[in-house]
This record gives structure tokens, C-alpha cells and sequence, in this order.
């Protein structure tokens, strides 16, 4: 029984993961670059909301839609001024130095500005927990809503890039920049939007993540960022359902190794396996090969 | 001084630079000039300095992308502290045992660094990039899980806590997990962190006026031709990695011996910390030693300057980062700031004062 | 281009520079200048914030009353980022401006590190919170305001053995589980000490569990284990941060244990927006209770609510106490703001072992030459969201 548990627990904070790694993994699959700071845009996100129904007083619904217009504003103004002006700088390094920047920032401006205090959030998801075999396997509200948010993510997002013209546009610009300007697409405005989509993901994240773990304070984003990070290159980084797979596999296996190994190095499992699966697979579990070339 | 080769001549400016500033120091020290902060700050600046050229080995010349740098700066910092609290009694000449430490400390990392470098060094890019950030927090984490005592039976080691050491009472934990080591001699010094600056830079600028090293650029430059040449190129991806690694532990070692106690927290030795050195690297200009030097005491002396402006502090350190990135790196600002250098300038003038 | 780039590194560097040397420290100014240290920014800067607004309260209220002895109190409070390094940074900068007295710093691995610099130059030190033993070892110069971890550790394995708790099924506890933070130099303090206790005392401990700093928002697997074993209370050696998500992850298992804590679980009724009717029954060894009647405290949590709009923890309390036990060392042994920090520190580490002081964290505290605090902890139990003292 507890084993069924701990799988259910697993998939839970994975579900986590992997909503983040959506938005991470389109980034890094368009433009090319590891944002560092989406972990922060979540942070952002969550907090909006916090402001608007536990400060202000907003329906949940209203704010849930202010804090997706923030991130997306947030993610485009972040992506004009520090990253456009180093597209076709002479190394891809530059734009993650930089992205570390903006993530410095955007804590510390959420720090002068809510203060250090954890915040208690609350949930966003009104759904009542399912409870199984008299009570003994219990599935939160927050699983249900993430796992199906992630489902409906993935397919849309995939269905986005396969069949409208921006979509095809953005898979061009993934392809090749110079090529995809030469056929008349603008490759600026492609960027823009899938740094749009990638922000709004992250609010979306956000506030999923804190409704399932309600603990809100400036560097909440940082810790999950990097492990959606992990999650997105498990998955194979750039693929949309690599990510959700990869997120999932990630949470699943950070429970189990924590509950039948050693609580203490949960982690190190959790990066030693994801070693060990580049290693078989060294562009992750869906991830492309790439060839290279001379 | 025309005989000399354009990049000797570099180098010796290099080294010059470092003694200058060094003996520049010692002589405002002498007069009672230099602040309480400044004196402070010497020897994590030789730290810093060492583990920026010591990244820009790999990041640089290599061309590898490493983000588990402050691992092996963990590692040198752990196995040096732990040699000289066991020896603090053996040795009392304790420029001998500093000696041995930084000597173990560097043998310790650089040995993980090649074990790590076999199976890693495969991988290119952001792969090799999130790999080595695992290696980073993989060491960190067991280090912080770690415990080590020792007592008349010798050595005892656990990864769970304190208790199942099941040491004797007058035992004595010397890994106390994340309370980490506690008591290390203070032997660290601006002298010594120079002399460690003045042999790591010897070392990398050697490396890469040899044979080996010219062998590892090209790989940087074009793995597939030059393996085609008969490069032996994990041969030489696994050296420059192992001993970018060593000297990573010899600045760990410097950081141990210049506080009491050492910690594997996440702030001295997590990923953040292998991002911080990145930065050292890139803003300094991947591959140019120097500039990486000069970028990591900017960098380290910049928040404690700042220390005036209290909370706006970390604020206003995330917006300088973010500028001096775009101006160093903007292609458009590069191009700007072409057309308006100072030479450019002097040349308007000159020319100017002629007419 | 080159030409440009290496003259303004080089000019940065040189300003840099420049601006380091020497601002010589005389102390010709006729206040007490009182430095502070702790994390104002990163993770943890929750308690280095607190700290810094309890003690300007403190000094606030002494100068308003016209200082001591007459004498004014500056106080400047800097920035460690929660690490080691930064902090003997922090501690230099503060020597540079000519401090005197120091209080902090607020968490115990920068403490160490900077207690070898404080007791070189034999300068008065006192902690509102670093509670590691390590803090105050080999050293007599630095004392404490907190309960240093392993007497909290003994005393909470005391507490349930020899005192006893009701277990929330109405039987006496027998069967006991542990989460902490084994990334966490107190959490793991605590735990060590507990676990020694333990072994002496008439409970079993059922589960140990850890979580680590870059793992500590899901406690799923922690909580099963514990119910699982059949635990019924839990010993939460941890911050309230982290307490708050275990007590929702507890209910959302409709897992009902007893939970007890040492006085890092102060403030979890104050977390902003926390429902607290999940903190029903904590039990918790804390010094300071911002709900209690006593008539100094309601000033100083009115006080603090009124400058920074939330209800003060034990960090901000013991910070207040500290700048009172400075103001009661200095009176007491009548030393003057013209007295080097050494004559200063000589004079103050033999008062302060002669003074008693009644204050947020504790009646009649007094204290050790070697640097520890005497007061009586007090557990306290949560009923109907305030403390109630068992």
C-alpha cells in the first residue's frame, strides 16, 4: 500500500515538474538558450496572484488571468532588453550569464518588495481530494488539475507548432535563423512569442506549484527551475512531451529513492540517474539526435 | 623587447601584473593604508582569481562548458581541511602542513576530475553543461552527508548521522556532516594565495603554449578535424578537465585554511557558485586569462563596495552584471563602441589639431 | 576597441580599489557604534531581516529615552548572504566604520567564522540567535541570547520522556518520529542531541527521516513513513517555513500526530495567510510568545507590527534583548564609548556574567563566562491560534 502511495506521491510533485519544464523546454527549443530566470517568472506568477486574492481581494479567476498577463509582459520586456540585444553575440554562454542577471533581479526585487516572509498561498484548484481504499491512498485536487493542465499544455502547444503559421514559423527558427529569415519570417517577432508562451506557461506553473506546496517567498522559483531544468534534459530537452514524460520520471524517482534508499541523498539519486540515462541515451529520453556536421 | 614573441610578451604582462599588484599591497599595508575589508578581501580575491583562470581552462580553451566547477572546489576544500585537522598536532611547522594540504587538496580534485571527465567529457554543450552541474551537486550533497570520526580504532565513516558513527566518548568527529569541518588552522594568506595565483597561471599559460596545449585548442576550434589528424582527443579533454579540476581544489584549499570552519553549503559550493566563476569567465572574455582575472575581482569587490547602499545592494549588483554583459558582449554595442574607442577618439583629436 | 576595454577594466579596478583604502576607524565620535550581522538577502534572509528590525527598535527606543549612560547608540547592520565568507567581509567593513560591539551574526556557520576575528580583537560579542555550541566554544568573548541546539535537543527528548505528551488517540506518547534537515546546521544540531537523549528516555523513536535545503517543499514520503511506523508525535527540529508545508501535507493524509519543535517553529502563526487552524496542538519549546499579556512585549510586537505590518518572531525578540543586555553590560560596568573595543570588551564579558535581565526571551537570564544564556524554557501548545504555556 505504501508503495502505491509513494508512486502517487511521486507522480504528483513530477506532474510539478513537468508544468514547469513545458515552459522551459519551448524556450530552450526555439531560441536556443537555458533561461535560468523562468524559475523566477513562476516566482512572479505566484506572487501576482498572492497579491491579487489574499491582498486584494480579487475572484481566484481574475487574478489567475492578471498574473498570466504580468508573466507574459514580464517575459517579453526580459527578452527585449537583456537577451535580444545578444542574439549573434560570439557565444551562446553570453546569454546565460545574462539570464543568471535577471534572475539575481527578479529576486531581489521580489524581495525588497513582499519581504523574506514565507507566505502562506492558497490554492487556486477547487478540487476536493479523491480518496481510495478507505482512506489510505489519497490523490490531492492539485495532482488532478496539474496532470491535466500538463495533458492539455502538451497537446496544444504541439498542435500550435504543427499546424498554425506561427508555429511552423518558430519550428524554422529552431531549424536555422539565418534560413528562416531569408524565407521572409521574422525571426525576432518569433522569439518574442515563444518567450510570450514560455511566460505565460510559467505563471500557469506557478501557480500550481504553490497551490500544491503553499509556501511562497522570493527564491520559491529557483529550487524547482533547475530541477524542471533536469526534467526538460531527461526528457530530451526541446521536445514538448519529453518534458512531461521527463518531469513525471523525474518526481517519481526523487520519491522512491527517498523513500527505499536514503532521504538524505535523495538528490544524489536523482542525478545519478540522470547521468546514467544520458549516458544510454545521451540526448534524453525523446530527445533528437543531433548530427554533427564538419 | 621585439625579440621576445608577441604572446611571451603577454604572458610576462601577465605575471607583472600580479606582482605589481601584490607588491602595491604590501607596501600600502605597511604604511597602514589599506582598510580592514581590503586586507579581508585578499585572499578570497587570490581564490576567485585562481578558480576563474583555473574554469577558463576548461570553458576557454577547451571549449567545454562546465557548471560543476565548485564541486571540485569542495573537494580540494574538504580533503585539505581534513588532512591538516588531523595533523594539526603531527605537524606544527605549519607552512609544512599548508604545504601537504593544498598538495592533497589539488590530488583529491584532480583525481575526480579525471574520474568524472571519462564517462562526462562525451557529451558537448548544454549537456555536458547539465551533467557536470549533477557531478557539482552530487559531490556537494554526499560531502554534506558525510560523516567522518575518528577514535582509538581509527577512522569511522557514515552517510546517515552523527550517532552511527558509534565512535568512543573521547572520539572525535572530524566531518560532522552539515556542520561540516570545524577548526581548520587559519593558515591561508595573501602571500600564499599570490605565490597560488602566480603557479596556476603558470601552469594554464604554459599548457597552452605546448604542444598539448595547442592540441586541446584545436579540439576547441574543430573536434572532427583534428581528430582526423590523429589528435588523441579524449586524452586531451580528460587533461585539461583534470587539471582545471586540481587547480579548482587548490583555490578550495586556499578557502578552507582562510576560514575556521567549512561548510558544503549551497552557497559556497552549489551550483550558484559554479555559475559566479562562469561569469568570472565569460565577462573577462572566454579564453583571455587575464580578462577573466581582472572580471573576477571586479566581480568579488563590487557587493562590498556596495555595502553602502543596504538593501538596494544585491538589487543593483543584478542590473550592473546585466550591463556589463550587454556591453561587453552586444554585438550592436560592440560595433558602437568601434566607431567611438578612445584611440578613435585620440585620432579625431590629432587630426583635428592639425587642420 | 582593446585599447578601450583594458583602460576602463583597469580604471574599474582601480576605483575599486582606491575606494577600499583606509578609512581609518577613531573612534572620536560620541556614540556607541554597535554592529550588526546577518543574511539580508538569499534563503535566508526571513531571519536577518527580523533581526535587523527587533534590534533598530531597541536601539530606537534607548535613544528616544537618551541613550546609555547619556551616550547615543549607532547601529549598522550588514549583510552575510547566510555564508561564512561574506560574513568576515561584513564583520571587516563594520571594523572599518569603527564598530565597537557586535551583534550577530544571526546564523551559526558565519558566527564561527567570524567569533575568530571577534575574540582576536577581544571585541563584545552577542548573538540573538546563532544557537550552534561551536559558536561559543573556545572563545569568551561571544555570548548568546538563544538556547544554544543541544540544550534544546536534550531538553525537548527530556520533555516528552520525563513530562510525557497526551498522544492525539489519548494515550501517553511512546512511539515518536523525527524530520529534520540534515543540510541544516541547527536542524542536525537538534537532531544529534535528541537522538543521544532519546536512548535514555522511556519513548521509541520509530522513523528518522531528513530532507535536504534543495529538497524541502515535498515531505510526502516523510509523513507516510512516520504514520506508517505508527508514530504519534513527531519531533520537527526545524524553521516554520518548512513546518508550515508538513502540517498541510499531514492533514492532506489525514495523518493527526502530535507535532513538537523547538523555537525555530516560532512564527508559524504569523506566516501571512497560514490557516491555523492547521497548528492546532504544536507543542513548542520557544522563549518568546508575541501573544503574551506581559506588558514590555505587547509594546515591542505593536511597535513592530506598526513599522513593518507583521507580527514579530523570535529572531526580531532576541535581537531586542540583545541590545538591552549590551545597554545593562555597559551600565553595570560603567565602561564609556571612549574605551578601545578591546577595554570595551574586557569590561563588558565580565558584566555581562553579572547581570540578570528580565526580557522578551526570558525572565531572569543570566549568564555563563563561557558564553552561554541561563533562562528557563518554556513549552507552549497551540490552542485556538494562540500559545498557551503547558
Amino acid at each position: 500500500m505504501s508503495f502505491i502511495n509513494y508512486v502517487i506521491n511521486g507522480v504528483s510533485l513530477g506532474s510539478i515538474y513537468a508544468i514547469i519544464a513545458l515552459g522551459y523546454t519551448m524556450v530552450y527549443g526555439i531560441a536556443r538558450m537555458l533561461n535560468f530566470a523562468h524559475g523566477d517568472v513562476i516566482m512572479v506568477g505566484a506572487f501576482t496572484v498572492f497579491f491579487g486574492v489574499s491582498m486584494q481581494g480579487f475572484n481566484p479567476f481574475v487574478a489567475v488571468l492578471l498574473s498570466i498577463a504580468v508573466c507574459i509582459t514580464l517575459g517579453i520586456t526580459i527578452e527585449f532588453i537583456a537577451y535580444r540585444p545578444l542574439r549573434g553575440a560570439a557565444s551562446s554562454l553570453v546569454v546565460l550569464i545574462t539570464a543568471i542577471g535577471v534572475s539575481y533581479f527578479l529576486q531581489n526585487l521580489a524581495l525588497l518588495i513582499f519581504g523574506a516572509n514565507p507566505k502562506s498561498f492558497t490554492s487556486m484548484v477547487p478540487l476536493n481530494p479523491i480518496r481510495l481504499a478507505g482512506g489510505q491512498i489519497v490523490i490531492s485536487g492539485e495532482t488532478i488539475v496539474t496532470i491535466l493542465s500538463c495533458l492539455i499544455i502538451m497537446i496544444s502547444l504541439t498542435a500550435f507548432i504543427k499546424k498554425t503559421k506561427p508555429g511552423q514559423a518558430m519550428l524554422a527558427v529552431s531549424e536555422d535563423k539565418g534560413a528562416a529569415q531569408l524565407m521572409g519570417i521574422n525571426v525576432n517577432g518569433t522569439i518574442t512569442l515563444t518567450f510570450a508562451i514560455g511566460s505565460g506557461l510559467a505563471a500557469v506553473a506557478g501557480i500550481l506549484l504553490c497551490s500544491a506546496y503553499p509556501s511562497l517567498s522570493p527564491y520559491t522559483g529557483s529550487m524547482p527551475g533547475i530541477k524542471a531544468f533536469i526534467a526538460a534534459v531527461f526528457g530530451g530537452i526541446g521536445s514538448i512531451p519529453g518534458a512531461l514524460i521527463g518531469g513525471i520520471l523525474l518526481g517519481v524517482i526523487e520519491i522512491l529513492g527517498r523513500a527505499y534508499i536514503s532521504s538524505q541523498l535523495a538528490d544524489v539519486i536523482v542525478f545519478m540517474v540522470l547521468i546514467f540515462v544520458l549516458l544510454v541515451k545521451p540526448t534524453g529520453i525523446l530527445g533528437r539526435k543531433l548530427q554533427e556536421k564538419v | 623587447m621585439d625579440k621576445i614573441p608577441k604572446i611571451w610578451r603577454d604572458n610576462l604582462i601577465t605575471y607583472g601584473m600580479v606582482i605589481a599588484i601584490y607588491a602595491v599591497m604590501q607596501i600600502l599595508i605597511s604604511f597602514g593604508l589599506v582598510s580592514r575589508l581590503m586586507q579581508g578581501l585578499l585572499v578570497p580575491l587570490c581564490i576567485y582569481v585562481i578558480l576563474a583562470i583555473s574554469l577558463n581552462l576548461t570553458v576557454g580553451i577547451l571549449g567545454e562548458l562546465s557548471l560543476g566547477h565548485a564541486g571540485f572546489m569542495c573537494l580540494g576544500a574538504f580533503a585539505g581541511a581534513f588532512f591538516s585537522k588531523i595533523t594539526v598536532e603531527a605537524i606544527t611547522f605549519s607552512p609544512l602542513r599548508f604545504f601537504l594540504a593544498i598538495v592533497i587538496g589539488a590530488v583529491v580534485a584532480g583525481f575526480f576530475g579525471f574520474l568524472i571527465g571519462m564517462p562526462v567529457l562525451r557529451f558537448r554543450g548544454d549537456y555536458l553543461a547539465i551533467v557536470t552541474l549533477a557531478f557539482g551537486e552530487i559531490i556537494k550533497n554526499v560531502i554534506n552527508a558525510l560523516f567522518v570520526g575518528l577514535d582509538d580504532r581509527g577512522f569511522h565513516f557514515s552517510l546517515s548521522d552523527r550517532a552511527s558513527l558509534g565512535l568512543y566518548e573521547d572520539g572525535e568527529v572530524i566531518i560532522n556532516g552539515a556542520q561540516g569541518i570545524i577548526g581548520t588552522p587559519q593558515d591561508s594568506n595573501f602571500t600564499v594565495g599570490i605565490v597560488l595565483v602566480l603557479l596556476t597561471l603558470f601552469i594554464v599559460q604554459n599548457l597552452i603554449r605546448s604542444r598539448d596545449g595547442r592540441a586541446i585548442m584545436s579540439i576547441r576550434d574543430n573536434l572532427i578535424a583534428s581528430e582526423s589528424i590523429g589528435i588523441h582527443v579524449t586524452k586531451y579533454k580528460l587533461m585539461a578537465f583534470s587539471i582545471s579540476a586540481a587547480l579548482a581544489g587548490v583555490a578550495g584549499v586556499l578557502y578552507s585554511h582562510n576560514l575556521n570552519n567549512v561548510v558544503a553549503s549551497p552557497r559556497a559550493f552549489g551550483y550558484n557558485m559554479s555559475i559566479m566563476i562562469l561569469v568570472f569567465v565569460v565577462l573577462g572574455g572566454i579564453g583571455n586569462i587575464r580578462g577573466s582575472m581582472i572580471a573576477a575581482v571586479v566581480l568579488t569587490l563590487l557587493p562590498e563596495m556596495m555595502r553602502g547602499l543596504d538593501r538596494y545592494r544585491m538589487l543593483i549588483y543584478a542590473i550592473v552584471l546585466i550591463v556589463m554583459m550587454l556591453f561587453n558582449w552586444s554585438p550592436q554595442i560592440l560595433a558602437w563602441r568601434e566607431q567611438h574607442s578612445i584611440k578613435d577618439l585620440i585620432g579625431r583629436v590629432r587630426g583635428r589639431s592639425r587642420v | 576597441m582593446k585599447m578601450f576595454k583594458k583602460v576602463l577594466s583597469l580604471c574599474l579596478v582601480a576605483v575599486l580599489s582606491l575606494s577600499v583604502l583606509t578609512a581609518c576607524g577613531n573612534n572620536d565620535s560620541d556614540v556607541f557604534k554597535i554592529g550588526g550581522i546577518g543574511p539580508l538577502s538569499g534563503g535566508a534572509a526571513i531571519y536577518g531581516i527580523a533581526v535587523r528590525n527587533g534590534a533598530q527598535i531597541a536601539v530606537d527606543e534607548i535613544n528616544a529615552a537618551g541613550g546609555i549612560n547619556g551616550v547615543q547608540i549607532e547601529f549598522n547592520m550588514q549583510d552575510d548572504e547566510h555564508d561564512a565568507e561574506k560574513a568576515v567581509n561584513a564583520y571587516n567593513s563594520l571594523k572599518d566604520w569603527g564598530m565597537q560591539i557586535l551583534m550577530g551574526t544571526v546564523t551559526s556557520t558565519p558566527c564561527v567564522a567570524v567569533g575568530v576575528h571577534s575574540s582576536a580583537d577581544n571585541l563584545f560579542q552577542i548573538t540573538p540567535s546563532a544557537s550552534s555550541a561551536n559558536v561559543v566554544k573556545d572563545n569568551d568573548n561571544i555570548f548568546q541570547i538563544c538556547f544554544n541546539d543541544p540544550n534544546q535537543g536534550y531538553g525537548s527528548a527530556q520533555y516528552i520522556g520525563q513530562i510525557g505528551v497526551m498522544g492525539n488517540d489519548g494515550s501517553l506518547v511512546t512511539n515518536v518520529a523525527i524530520i529534520y534537515d540534515s543540510s541544516d546546521v541547527y536542524s542536525s544540531g537538534l537532531y544529534d542531541t535528541f537522538i543521544k537523549e532519546a536512548a535514555n528516555q522511556p519513548f521509541n523513536i520509530v522513523a528518522t527521516e531528513a530532507f535536504t535545503e534543495s529538497s524541502n517543499t515535498d515531505f510526502s514520503v516523510q509523513l507516510q513513513k512516520a504514520k506508517d511506523a505508527g508514530a504519534q508525535l513527531i519531533f520537527l527540529p526545524l524553521y516554520y517555513k518548512e513546518a508550515s508545508l508538513i502540517l498541510a501535507q499531514a492533514a492532506a493524509i489525514d495523518y493527526n500526530p502530535v507535532f513538537f519543535g523547538g523555537d525555530g517553529l516560532d512564527g508559524i502563526l504569523t506566516v501571512e495567510n497560514f490557516n491555523t487552524g492547521l497548528a492546532e496542538g504544536v507543542i513548542l519549546l520557544t522563549p518568546f510568545i508575541a501573544s503574551s499579556a506581559d506588558a514590555k512585549t505587547q509594546a515591542f510586537v505593536s511597535e513592530y507590527e506598526r513599522l513593518h505590518g507583521e507580527i514579530p518572531n523570535q529572531f526580531a525578540a532576541g535581537a531586542y534583548d540583545a541590545i538591552y543586555v549590551i545597554k545593562a553590560a555597559i551600565e553595570h560596568s560603567g565602561a564609556t564609548h571612549t574605551m578601545s573595543v578591546s577595554e570595551l570588551g574586557d569590561a563588558l564579558k565580565v558584566a555581562v556574567t553579572q547581570i540578570s535581565i528580565n526580557g522578551l526571551t526570558g525572565e531572569n537570564m543570566t549568564w555563563l563566562p563561557t558564553g552561554e544564556v541561563n533562562k528557563a524554557p518554556k513549552a507552549m501548545v497551540i490552542v485556538n491560534g494562540i500559545y498557551v504555556e503547558l
